[in-house]
């Protein structure tokens, strides 16, 4: 008998479930059914399970570990509130897309009444409240946490500014029973950024509260813990391909492009410093792995916003067909619409390319040419990408396409935008099996096992 | 660090003069500042927003490249649309083109809100000691 984990995706749309030989390192089975959160989250689960049941062989296999991700019942949710937008308000936005959060809003400098309001309104599940290099502006954070302790005072709020006004934050926020934690500042010094202490309170966060506000404690019982947010655990498993385990070398810099219905996730796994000499690297650092999430790119519920973004004629440049608006409101109000004939594949396609180049067009860096008494000098914002080893392709329409290199293409360096730092001789792989986010969970568990299996499934393949 | 004062310099403008701004962070670390150096090609916003979330008590501004005057202009009044309050703002190097009388550069400087304004030549220890004075540190 074989051990074996059992890795859950509770997705927005559909639950899945991985099955993964420890032993072998293999997949041995993958299924999937809706996601049941209004009802009980297990419903959903208990469909696919029996369905994945059907496809192995009990007597030889033993589920020793149930792991699960989610991202049912709109995700998580967060606001993050700093100081200077292009700052403090920028790394916080970093480090809560790091952690896998829908970041709903950011708010910068003194919140007004009307901002509390809103968030009020949002129903976000944590708010993240910087502000201030440590040593600098404590005045900022400490009336944004008097606004928050007297009108917000039922959502979790992660303290990640200025360590000089942590004393007075915390006497605020203990006067007001406010359910809090601190962690380091996220931007310690000016342009320098510090996401990963918040990344992991945003998930022990996650996992304490979050599941149960969302209608998953059901899913408790039987599973051995729900870990991190889906975009978290792609994002694990993306680090852990590139950079490798204790044990195991990675495999590099790489890109890893998810698009989906509603949103196209773009991570990259590189540290970005100007390939060139000569450069001036401009604006707040980049953290290693970093994730972008472009909400008017999608398949389905953002078809209309990303006509709207790439306009009809770049559309046209992948597609003959007419009634492109038509199409795309028909995927906006079908958002479970999967395509049959030839038409609708190729219209399908035709969006992810557009998903693709838009999202890598605004993931990566630029470089920007100042003139000067001295001649030109060129800035670089953001990362630069062009030497990466690999752009992989996930999320449903990639997956299931028959032209997914195609699609993925679109994400390279291009001579017509040569300001834009896209890898220029990237290998293209695609993640056909599904098993990013499984990995990663994995990865919790088993890095090196999470690794090969990554290596043999999508890599060497 | 709570009792030091809180500088930032850099270099505005599409001026690439790096040298000056690295002698100036060293000399001004070593007289017990915070130095937050923006570093060259450094625009009016970048030296502000740095001063916001740093809490700095100036702004040191280099110009070497004699486009200094129009880089500068309405750097005062977007300081105070950003909430720093009389902040100190200095500003030396070669901040004009040609030999002109630096009286009158001098008034017109201070017209666009700079409390000190250096011509070239002067050596960062006066500007250190000016700062000693305006920040009041014995």
């Amino acid at each position: 008998m074989n051990n074996a984990y059992l890795l859950i995706d509770f997705g927005s749309t559909y639950t899945k479930l991985t099955l993964v030989d420890i032993e072998k390192e293999e997949i041995i089975a993958t299924s999937k059914s809706i996601t049941t959160v209004e009802t009980n989250i297990m419903e959903g689960f208990d469909k696919a399970f029996h369905l994945l049941k059907q496809k192995y062989d009990e007597n030889k296999i033993k589920i020793i570990k149930k792991l699960a991700c989610s991202s049912a019942a709109g995700g998580l949710k967060m606001v993050t509130i700093g100081l200077v937008p292009e700052l403090t308000v920028e790394a916080g936005k970093r480090a809560a897309l790091g952690a896998g959060a829908r970041v709903l809003k950011t708010y910068s400098y003194e919140i007004t009444n009307d901002e509390v309001n809103e968030i009020k309104n949002m129903k976000v599940d944590i708010i993240l409240l910087s502000g201030g290099t440590d040593g600098g502006n404590k005045k900022i954070i400490i009336e944004n946490a008097k606004k928050i302790a007297v009108n917000l005072k039922h959502i979790p709020i992660i303290v990640a500014g200025n360590k000089c006004a942590l004393d007075e934050v915390r006497t605020i926020f203990d006067e007001h029973n406010i359910h809090y934690i601190t962690t380091e500042n996220v931007m310690p010094k000016l342009n320098e950024i510090n996401v990963i202490p918040v990344r992991e309170k945003i998930r022990e966060v996650f996992m304490k509260n979050i599941i149960k506000s969302k209608g998953m404690d059901g899913a408790e019982a039987f599973i051995d813990g729900i870990l991190t947010p889906t975009p978290a655990a792609v994002l694990k498993a993306s680090e852990i391909l590139s950079k490798g385990t204790n044990r195991l070398s990675g495999i590099g810099d790489l890109i890893v492009v998810d698009i989906g219905g509603a949103t196209t996730d773009v991570h990259s796994l590189a540290e970005g410093y100007p390939s060139k000499s000569g450069i001036n690297l401009k604006g707040l650092q980049e953290p290693f792995a970093k994730r972008t999430v472009e909400g008017d790119l999608g398949m389905r519920y953002s078809a209309l916003a990303l006509l709207e973004a790439g306009g009809e004629k770049m559309i046209k440049e992948f597609t003959s067909t007419e009634d492109i608006l038509k199409k795309c409101r028909y995927r906006h109000d079908n958002i479970e619409f999967v395509p049959q004939n030839k038409e609708d594949i190729d219209f399908d396609e035709a969006l992810a390319k557009v998903a693709t180049k838009l999202a890598l067009n605004r993931h990566v860096g630029y470089i920007e040419i100042a003139y000067t008494p001295l001649g030109e000098v060129f800035n670089q914002y953001g990362k630069d990408l062009l030497e990466v080893n690999y752009i992989i392709g996930t999320g449903g329409v990639i997956v299931h396409s028959h032209h997914p290199l195609e699609i993925l293409e679109l994400g390279m360096f291009s001579k017509q935008e040569p300001t834009l730092l896209k890898p220029k001789n990237p290998v293209i792989k695609v993640d056909e099996s599904y098993i990013l986010s499984a990995m990663g969970l994995l990865a919790y568990d088993l890095p090196d096992c999470a690794f090969r299996i990554m290596k043999k499934y999508i890599i060497d393949k | 660090m709570a009792d030091k004062k809180t500088i930032v310099i850099g270099v505005i403008g599409s001026d690439v003069h790096a040298v000056g701004n690295k002698i100036i962070e060293y000399a001004l670390t070593n007289a017990n500042f915070n130095v937050i150096n923006v570093g060259v090609l450094s625009t009016q916003e970048d030296f502000i927003n740095a001063a916001i979330e740093t809490n700095a008590d100036g702004i040191l501004v280099s110009s070497l490249y004699g486009h200094g005057e129009l880089d500068c202009q309405g750097m005062r009044e977007k300081c105070d649309e950003a909430g720093l309050d009389n902040i100190l703002l200095y500003i030396g190097g070669n901040i004009v083109v040609g030999k002109q009388d630096f009286k009158e550069v001098e008034e017109r400087f201070k017209k666009l809100g700079f409390d000190r304004v250096y011509p070239p030549g002067v050596k960062i220890e006066t500007g250190i000691e000016d700062l000693k004075i305006d920040l009041n540190i014995k």
